[in-house]
C-alpha cells in the first residue's frame, strides 16, 4: 500500500447518465484519496445517489467509467464490486427482515471469507465460532448487543441503519459508500454514528458519504463535492465549500418556492 | 461433520422414531398397511426436499413433478437393463434427475418470482407431454413403462436362470413389495430428514435464508446468487428423483401422469398445508394430505349409503347426493376447501396451528402476532 497522500482510491472518469432525456449526470469527475471522508452533497434530484448506483454497479453509465483501486469497475456486477472491497449502505436500509440481528452479520463476513459462492452445506453455523465471535463484535460497536437475537425485520428505522452499517463494517472494505447514513434517527443516535465512523476513519476505511444533514457532513468530511442538477459545482474542503457563493445559490434556488 | 446441535438432534431423534414406528401407532387409523405406509415415506421425502427449495430460498417451483417422473422412469430401466436389485434403481434415479434439475434449474433460474414458477410448470408440461407421446421409445407412452419377460437384465442374469414369472424387486434379498420397501423409505426419509437438517443449520442454510430475505442486500454483500439457487435447485430436484425411483422400487412402473402438474401442485399444497420451511410442516402435509385421500377416495354410493341408512328414503338419496361431491372421485373439492381454511386462518400451515396451541395452552402467553411475513410467497 502507497503512503503518498494522494493515493486515489476510487475515480469517477468523465462520467455522464442519461435516462431518456434527463440528463443525470453530466461530466462527473470525482476523485477520493486513500483514508478520507468525501462527502457529497446537493439538492434533490441532484444525481447523488445515481452517481452511489454507478460506483456499485446498481446501473450503467451511459459514457465513462468508474476505477477501484486502480480497476476498471463499471461492468462488473454487484457482488463482484463488493467482492472487490466496495461496500454500501441504502438509503432505505437493506438487511435481511427475516433473520436474527446475528445473522444479519454473521452472512456478509461469510461473503468475505469463503468468497462469492462456496457449497459448504456440511458446516455448522454453531461451528463458526471465530464469525460469530467477530459480529458480536461488530454489533457492539453500533450499540445493539442488546439486540442480538431480535428478527431484524422488527427493528425501529434508526436500528435497521445501524445493523447495516455493521454488516458493511464487518467486510472490512477498502471503501464504504454510505447513502444518508443518519437519516431517520435522533440526534442523540446520529452523534452516536458519528463518533463510529469517525472511529473506523483511524483505522483508514477509505468513505464517500451523502448527506443532507449538514451536522453530519461538516463533522466528518475532509473533502466536499457539490453537486446540482447533474454536476459537479463546487469541490474543496469543507472551509471552501461553506464559503462559495455558487453553492449557496444552488441550496436556495432549489428550495425558493 | 455429523453432528447436531443438541435441540435439532433431539428433533431429529423423535423423527426418526415417529418414522420407524409407523407400522404400530397408525394401526389405530386403519392405515398400517405396506401401500400407504411406502406412500407416507416416499411423499414425505419428497416434500422435505421441494422444502430446501421452496422453504429456504422461496423459489417456488411448479415443476417438481417432473424429477419425480424422470427418477421412475430410470428407476424402471435399470430394472429392466441391470438388476432388480433396488440399490443401482436408486442411484440412478438420483443421478438423472440431479442433471434433469441442473437443465431445467439453470434456465429457470434466469427469473425469479412468478417467471420462475411459469418456467419449471412449462417445463414439467414439456416433459410430460415427451413422455406420454414424442418419447414413447423410452417411456411406453400412455401405456406406461413395464417390466416384461424378455427384459435383458445383464447383472441378474448373468448369475442366475430367467425365472418363470416376472421377477420382484429386492435389496438383499428382502422384497421389496411389502415392509421391506416401506423401511427402505423409511429409512432414506430419515436420511433426507437429517441432510435437510444439516443444510438449514449450515452457512450455505444462511446464505438460502438470506436470498429468501433481500435478494439485494445478498447482491451488495457480494455473494453470487444464481449458484446458491440453482445448487437448492439440484438437491431438491434429487430428492424428487429418490421419491420417484422408491415409488418404482415399492411399484416397479412408471407412468406420464407422474409428470402432471397437478402431482407438481399437490407437491406445493402439501408443503403449505403442512408449513413452508418447517422440518416438520411439509412431511406432515404430505402425511394428511395422503392419508386423507386414501380415505375419502375410498367413498364410493355404496358405502355412503350404508353411512346414511338411518335417513328415511327421501333424505337419504339428497345426503348421499350432497357427500358424494367430496368424496371419492371428488375428494379434491374437499382437499381444496380445507387448503383454504389453513391458508386463510393458519397462514403458516399447520406446524403455526401447533405452535399457537402450545403457546395457548402451556405456555400462559399469548400467541405472538404474527408479522406478515413472505412464508407463503414466493421470491420476488
Amino acid at each position: 500500500m502507497s503512503t503518498s497522500d494522494h493515493n486515489i482510491v476510487l475515480h469517477v472518469a468523465d462520467v455522464h447518465m442519461r435516462f431518456g432525456g434527463l440528463h443525470a449526470l453530466a461530466d462527473i469527475d470525482l476523485e477520493v484519496e486513500e483514508g478520507k471522508t468525501h462527502a457529497i452533497i446537493g439538492p434533490n434530484g441532484a444525481g447523488k445517489s445515481t452517481l452511489l448506483n454507478v460506483c456499485v454497479g446498481r446501473l450503467a453509465p451511459t459514457s465513462g467509467a468508474v476505477v477501484f483501486d486502480g480497476q476498471i469497475i463499471t461492468g462488473m456486477k454487484p457482488h463482484e464490486i463488493n467482492q472487490a472491497g466496495v461496500a454500501r449502505v441504502f438509503q432505505t436500509p437493506e438487511i435481511f427482515p427475516d433473520l436474527s440481528v446475528l445473522d444479519n452479520v454473521m452472512a456478509p463476513a461469510f461473503a468475505r471469507r469463503d468468497g462469492a459462492f462456496k457449497l459448504n452445506f456440511l458446516g455448522n453455523m454453531h461451528r463458526e465460532a471465530e464469525i460469530r465471535e467477530e459480529a458480536e463484535h461488530f454489533i457492539n460497536d453500533v450499540g445493539m448487543t442488546a439486540e442480538l437475537d431480535t428478527h431484524a425485520g422488527a427493528l425501529s428505522r434508526g436500528d435497521k441503519r445501524r445493523l447495516e452499517l455493521a454488516m458493511c463494517l464487518i467486510q472490512h472494505p477498502r471503501l464504504l459508500l454510505l447513502d444518508e447514513p443518519t437519516a431517520g434517527m435522533s440526534r442523540h443516535d446520529t452523534n452516536t454514528t458519528i463518533e463510529l465512523l469517525r472511529k473506523i476513519k483511524e483505522r483508514g476505511m477509505t468513505k464517500v458519504i451523502i448527506e443532507h444533514d449538514m451536522h453530519v457532513v461538516f463533522s466528518l468530511a475532509d473533502k466536499i463535492s457539490v453537486l446540482a442538477q447533474g454536476r459537479i459545482i463546487a469541490e474543496g474542503t469543507p472551509d471552501e465549500v461553506r464559503a462559495n457563493p455558487k453553492v449557496k445559490e444552488a441550496y436556495l434556488g432549489s428550495t425558493q418556492e | 461433520m455429523l453432528a447436531l446441535p443438541k435441540k435439532e438432534l433431539i428433533t431429529f431423534l423423535i423423527f426418526a422414531v415417529v418414522v420407524l414406528t409407523m407400522p404400530i401407532w397408525l394401526t389405530p387409523f386403519g392405515a398400517s398397511y405396506p401401500g400407504l405406509l411406502q406412500k407416507f415415506a416416499i411423499y414425505g421425502l419428497l416434500a422435505v426436499g421441494f422444502n430446501i427449495l421452496f422453504g429456504l430460498t422461496g423459489y417456488l417451483s411448479f415443476g417438481h413433478a417432473a424429477f419425480l417422473g424422470v427418477g421412475s422412469y430410470a428407476a424402471v430401466w435399470s430394472f429392466k437393463l441391470l438388476s432388480m436389485n433396488a440399490i443401482p434403481a436408486i442411484v440412478f434415479a438420483v443421478i438423472l434427475s440431479g442433471l434433469f434439475a441442473l437443465v431445467i434449474g439453470y434456465l429457470s433460474l434466469k427469473r425469479s418470482g412468478i417467471y420462475f414458477s411459469i418456467l419449471t410448470l412449462a417445463f414439467a408440461q414439456m416433459s410430460y407431454n415427451l413422455a406420454y407421446s414424442v418419447l414413447t421409445p423410452i417411456t411406453n407412452g400412455e401405456t406406461g413403462l413395464q417390466l416384461t419377460l424378455q427384459d435383458p437384465r445383464v447383472l441378474d442374469l448373468a448369475f442366475s436362470e430367467r425365472g418363470a414369472g416376472l421377477p420382484l424387486v429386492e435389496l438383499f434379498g428382502v422384497d421389496m413389495a411389502g415392509y421391506g420397501g416401506f423401511y427402505l423409505s423409511a429409512i432414506l426419509l430419515i436420511i433426507g430428514f437429517f441432510v435437510a437438517q444439516k443444510i438449514t443449520l449450515s452457512p450455505f442454510g444462511l446464505m438460502l435464508k438470506g436470498i429468501k430475505s433481500n435478494q439485494n442486500r445478498m447482491k451488495y454483500t457480494g455473494f453470487n446468487i444464481r449458484p446458491y439457487t440453482l445448487a437448492a435447485f439440484v438437491i431438491s430436484g434429487m430428492y424428487a428423483g429418490l421419491a420417484g425411483g422408491l415409488l418404482a422400487v415399492t411399484d416397479p412402473l412408471a407412468g406420464a401422469e407422474r409428470m402432471q402438474w397437478t402431482a407438481s401442485g399437490e407437491l406445493v399444497l402439501m408443503t403449505i398445508l403442512g408449513g413452508v420451511g418447517t422440518m416438520f410442516g411439509p412431511v406432515l402435509g404430505a402425511w394428511i394430505m395422503k392419508y386423507l385421500e386414501n380415505i375419502f377416495s375410498a367413498f364410493n354410493e355404496n358405502v355412503l349409503h350404508n353411512l346414511f341408512s338411518f335417513l328415511p328414503e327421501g333424505v337419504q338419496e339428497v345426503a348421499v347426493r350432497f357427500v358424494a361431491l367430496f368424496v371419492g372421485e371428488g375428494w379434491h373439492l374437499t382437499l381444496g376447501l380445507m387448503f383454504v381454511l389453513v391458508v386463510v386462518f393458519l397462514p403458516g400451515g399447520l406446524m403455526e396451528g401447533y405452535r399457537r396451541f402450545v403457546n395457548r395452552f402451556f405456555n400462559g402467553k399469548k400467541p405472538k402476532p404474527r408479522v406478515p411475513d413472505k412464508q407463503t410467497q414466493p421470491a420476488e
